[in-house]
């Protein structure tokens, strides 16, 4: 099967190529140098061609979604479109189905996809949404850093037979890389309590949320998993926070060896200064300057889009706190032994203070740090918003007179505070190329994704936007209704949607790492992990593996360790 | 003779996954550890065992009668869809893309049984935990309008009342408390017994929040239950370090129903002001639970979803089945692994009767009775394998321990072949 | 003739001969039954094993009493799961997709010569016609 993408305009930030008019050739599901007369031809020309898109950080799939999507059926009433022959019925707006997610992520270009938190107990489940997630390619983090097992070999020291138990963790449920969210803070939610900062300690545990992220990240690096650890924050939605992120990411800056070793989700959310609700501001200056001068820290933004959304985290006792502020309908789902989930249904309001002042700050960061391979696009959907705002994120990145649109309806005390509206600097295509694939997956180290080089998966997005003759500042709106339904988006070289419309439908892959782990190591820890599961879980320890075959298309990454 | 181990137990929602069998020449010959109903399942699944599909009671093969089900199902304005409780999470999978398929709707055991806690959570939500951190940390336990004894034997013992954990050790460290209108086998083994006026649930519930949030009642009595004894449980609920509410039918079927649940619901969540509580449903089919998660993951909804319109449609007590029977709106139904003519009402029943019924079963049953087609089916757990969900949501693995009888496929592999000629029939 | 209130729910008996078959001798003997507070068996002049009829306003039915082993429970009947119990339940859920399948007002009355129908009887009687 022979494609040829003439003629378009090509972003492909990781081969330097910017607004670059050539040809694109895919054959078998690869780009490649070149194909034959037979070949399909698309015309590209005076579109912009972009690789697929590549989302680091998005709830999609697993326990924690579908207890959204139980508990919000009137999230699903406004949203829905019937069956079609290619395509299954699609319902939901912030919580919606595996297919519609599939279909919807497709239609805006994008073919990666990542679920952020998947409890290991439950990655089953996640595994089972992911299977019925038709056409992006995907995979899942899962969360460590509370787990009983860890928690115990990192107090006593024991770092090789953590990094052997989390490298088995990793063969034995098919997941990316370690997912560390409220470290010790949700493991003291077992008891209804929290932390507050890094060096708290986390009985019975003789650890901290300081020693255990340090202690994940080397063994990251031990295990030379292809994602550096993947950490929300202590402390997260607490005015003043901006701190505990600071000093979150600084733990860990005398471990890295020039490389990013760290990378902190939706900051926008532990992006807070101020030390009430009535004193909060924006602390993205501070974190911006920190990730500008250190090269060590990759971000992703979690951009607040107003409107409707549900929060849905791993950390149990921040959303309990949001449950409280709000008085809407909480559900929490606390997984023995490692970890918990609430989720809590939420709007964000323009003339609400807090609310805009969460506007300003995700794109403070993204406009005030200066590397783009460094900050990644995102809304922590559903958390700030949904994934199928992206475009208009785009917009307001390369419009200051779109940002200035907002500004003025937002809350005018947080319109006061913010710098935003003294920040001219506006995104170029190149740039956006890089924040939503080509540096997502270089940070996920997917050496086949998120690029339009020889060799690459022929993941491809087309939009029918001009980038040599549209002014993305003044025409934003244009843009965004280009990004909004691709032209074309192809994956794996099949074409499956064309003027935004899904024209054909099949099963990505679920791509998973498998550390190689000495194999004397591995029967230590895991004569030791058996004793431990019989008085930790409640269910056995061979029930806990998950087959490979019960992934509906597996594609095991090896990866050699440094054990 | 082989022994297989870890296997997990396809009766109730406890979902215990640690039985061993012991299989020799096809055949299940002893079953360890399981309680009484799970040594029963394992060694008695082929008594009144259907072998040979039928329509209208005649044997047929399996081509005709899947023929049948497909003409059926393709001539109906309104199919219903229902039971899937008792098979496979991927079986009822397939089921979903029928009911869409077919514009029918699709219901499952769920609304007769814990649908009222899911509604009571869709209105207040829930603040729930999987059973190990009940284990673990739980020292107050309290069993509502549910009987552990007779229907999750082993549950006290691994993971409620009686089980071991890494910071309560036994039953001895635990408070349990059994709320219910008889003294039932649970309530005997319990530290507080709350006899309960039959139909008073929702008032002793709120009556309790109110104690736990100003600390004195105004009346004397409430459900049956002197005031200062409700004050009393209130102070045990705020000064243990961890409590966990078991629920049951007593909370769902009673007057109520799922407004019963939301009580609950907004106790538990004021006590997490105090002190870590939780509740867990007790789910009763080893499937249903799975049944909700992947109706709510392919449709949105976990259960009474209308695919009429094109799109998923969700109306409880409108589209449940028991309300689409009772109305007569459905004019064909699909029953997979359930057996609904043994539990419903005499006017669903009597309505069901009346339309052409397709029933999956390895067993004869009332509903296979009164079916125009019955095709047999593996036994899930034992003959077939596939994915279930426990109580508590936590997914494991039912296991294939013996191949099932000649001629006789899985639920899943059935519903593929009528999916399959259902998209010929159908566009 | 007493006036209860009927509920209905699992017993181990129940499960066991459920997957013993539901047309088993074992099921109806275990599942056809109602199990009363020996205060209510008493004044019903009966002794445990002696048919009742227990009537609803929805429906009635002939099963055995038996002695309630979790009692006290003066005034509230049980009886298992199963077609006996439903024939007595009503099919309004109010809204909720759920009948109300507890806490049902009943009455029973002695019966002791009248005659449990097995389920394919029972069903007959439903339904009005040969299954």
């Amino acid at each position: 099967m022979e494609l040829l993408i003439k003629n378009g305009y090509v972003y492909d930030p990781i081969n330097k190529i910017n607004g670059e008019k050539m040809d694109i050739a895919v054959k078998d599901g690869k780009i490649v140098e070149s194909v034959s007369s037979d070949a399909k031809v698309i015309d590209a020309t005076n579109m912009l061609v972009m690789p697929g898109g590549v989302d680091i950080h998005s709830h999609i799939a697993g326990s924690k979604v579908n207890s959204g999507r139980i508990l919000r059926p009137e999230d699903h009433y406004k949203d829905v479109k019937p069956r079609t022959a290619i395509t299954r019925a699609e319902v939901g707006h912030t919580v919606p189905s595996t297919y519609t997610i599939g279909y919807r992520y497709a239609r805006l270009g994008y073919t990666t996809v990542i679920e952020a938190a998947s409890p290991p107990l439950k990655t089953r489940h996640t595994h089972e949404e992911l299977n019925d997630i038709p056409l992006i390619d995907k995979s899942c983090y899962l969360v460590l850093d509370n787990n009983w097992i860890v928690l115990d070999y990192l107090s006593q020291g024991e770092i090789d037979k953590c990094a052997a138990f989390i490298g088995w963790i990793f063969k034995a449920l098919k997941g990316y890389a370690i997912k560390i969210v409220n470290p010790g803070g949700v493991e003291l939610w077992g008891w209804g309590k929290n932390v507050e900062s890094l060096d708290d300690q986390v009985p019975p545990f003789d650890t901290t949320p300081r020693e255990i992220i340090r202690g994940l990240c080397k063994i990251n690096k031990m295990l030379n998993l292809p994602h550096t650890i993947h950490l929300h924050t202590n402390n997260l939605g607490k005015p003043g926070n901006y701190r505990t992120t600071i000093e979150t990411m600084d733990t860990v800056s005398d471990l890295a060896d020039g490389k990013p070793n760290i990378h902190i989700t939706h900051v926008q959310f532990c992006g807070y200064g101020g030390d009430s609700w009535i004193t909060l501001r924006s602390g993205a200056p501070e974190i911006a300057k920190y990730v500008n001068n250190h090269n060590h820290v990759t971000i992703d933004l979690g951009q607040v889009v107003f409107g409707d959304a549900t929060t849905m985290t791993g950390d149990g006792p921040f959303q309990f706190i949001l449950q409280n502020l709000t008085g809407n309908k909480w559900k929490n789902a606390d997984v023995e032994a490692e970890g918990s989930a609430g989720i809590v249904p939420y709007k964000y309001k323009r003339k609400n203070f807090v609310n805009a002042v969460q506007w300003t700050i995700g794109l403070e960061l993204a406009l005030l740090i200066k590397d783009p391979w460094r900050v990644f696009l995102t809304t922590d959907h559903p958390n700030a918003g949904t994934f199928m705002k992206y475009p208009r994120v785009i917009t307001w990145l390369m419009s200051k007179v779109a940002r200035e649109k907002v500004l003025n309806k937002i809350n005018k005390r947080a319109k006061k505070r913010s710098t935003l509206p003294s920040i001219d600097r506006e995104y170029t295509f190149y740039e956006i190329a890089i924040i939503t694939r080509a540096a997502t997956a270089k940070a996920l180290n997917l050496a086949n994704k998120g690029h339009l080089g020889v060799g690459a998966d022929a993941d491809i997005a087309i939009y029918n936007i001009n980038p040599m003759e549209i002014d993305p500042s003044k025409e934003y709106k244009k843009v965004r209704r280009a990004l909004k339904r691709a032209a074309y988006t192809i994956k794996g070289g099949e074409i499956i949607v064309k003027d935004g419309e899904i024209v054909k439908s099949f099963i990505g892959e679920t791509f998973w790492v498998k550390p190689a782990i000495p194999e004397d190591l591995e029967k230590d820890m895991l004569r030791e992990v058996s004793e431990k599961f019989k008085e930790y879980y409640t269910v056995s320890l061979e029930n806990y593996i998950i087959g490979e075959n019960e992934l509906a298309s597996s594609k095991p990454i090896a990866v050699k360790t440094n054990l | 003779m082989k022994t297989i181990r870890n296997v997990v137990c396809p009766f109730c929602g406890s979902l215990c996954d640690d039985i061993e069998v012991e299989i020799e020449d096809n055949r299940v010959v002893k079953v360890r550890k399981g309680c009484a109903i799970s040594a029963t399942k394992f060694t008695k699944y082929n008594e009144e065992r259907i072998y040979k599909p039928r329509i209208d009671g005649r044997e047929v093969s399996l081509e005709e009668a899947i023929n049948e089900a497909v003409e059926i199902l393709a001539n109906a304005k309104y199919p219903a869809l229902y039971g899937w409780s008792c098979t496979s999470t991927e079986a009822i999978n397939i089921g979903i893309e029928i009911a869409e398929l077919v514009g029918g709707v699709m219901d499952n055991t769920a609304s007769v049984c814990h649908g009222p806690t899911i509604l009571g959570e869709q209105d207040a939500g829930i603040s729930t935990c999987t059973l190990g951190q009940v284990k673990n940390r739980a020292e107050l336990i309290i069993y509502w309008g549910c009987n552990p004894a007779h229907a999750h034997p082993r549950h006290m013992a691994r993971y409620s009342a009686a089980s071991r954990g890494r910071f309560v050790k036994g039953r001895k460290e635990r408070t349990v408390i059994v709320v219910d209108v008889r003294k039932t086998h649970t309530a005997k083994t319990a530290d507080i017994f709350i006899q309960i006026k039959p139909n008073s649930d929702f008032e002793l519930l709120t009556a309790l929040r109110w104690a736990v949030k100003n600390g004195e009642l105004e009346q004397e009595e409430i459900a049956g239950i002197p005031a200062e004894k409700i004050e009393e449980l209130a102070d045990m609920l705020i000064s243990c370090r961890f409590g966990a509410l078991f629920f049951g039918l007593g909370l769902t079927m009673s007057a109520g129903k799922a407004r019963n649940i939301e009580a609950a619901v907004n106790l538990v969540r004021e006590l997490n002001n105090y002190t870590k509580f939780v509740m867990v449903p007790m789910r009763g089919h080893f499937n249903v639970t799975g049944a909700n998660e992947v109706m709510a993951w392919a449709t949105g909804f976990p259960f009474a979803v209308d695919f009429s319109r094109g799109y998923p449609f969700y109306n409880p007590g409108d589209t449940t089945f028991v309300d689409v029977l009772t109305r007569g709106d459905c004019d064909a139904a699909l029953i997979v692994a359930s057996d609904p003519v043994s539990g419903f009402p005499a006017e669903a029943i009597r309505n069901l009767a009346k339309i052409p019924v397709i029933t999956l079963d390895p067993h004869e049953t009332l509903t296979t009775m009164i079916s125009k087609v019955v095709i047999p089916t593996a036994v899930v757990g034992i003959e077939a394998e596939g994915s279930a969900y426990r109580m508590d949501a936590v997914p494991l693995r039912l296991k294939k321990l013996v191949e099932p009888p000649p001629g006789i496929l899985s639920d899943e592999e059935v519903l593929k072949l009528i999916l399959k000629k259902l998209k010929e029939r159908v566009k | 003739m007493i006036k209860v209130i009927l509920i209905t729910g699992r017993s181990l008996n129940q499960g066991v001969s459920k997957e013993l078959g539901k047309f088993s001798k074992e099921y109806m003997e275990k599942v056809a039954v109602c199990e009363l507070d020996p205060e209510d068996l008493k004044v019903l002049g009966l002794s445990s094993g002696q048919n009742v009829k227990v009537k609803t306003k929805y429906g009635e039915v002939v099963v055995k009493a038996t002695e309630s082993t979790q009692a006290p429970h003066k005034g509230i009947a049980f009886i298992p799961y199963g077609p006996w119990a439903s024939i007595l339940m009503p099919s309004a859920t109010e809204s909720t997709g759920m009948p109300s399948l507890k806490g049902i007002d009943a009455t029973i009355e002695p019966a002791k010569d009248e005659e449990i129908l097995d389920p394919e009887k029972l069903i007959k009687m439903v339904v009005g016609r040969e299954p």
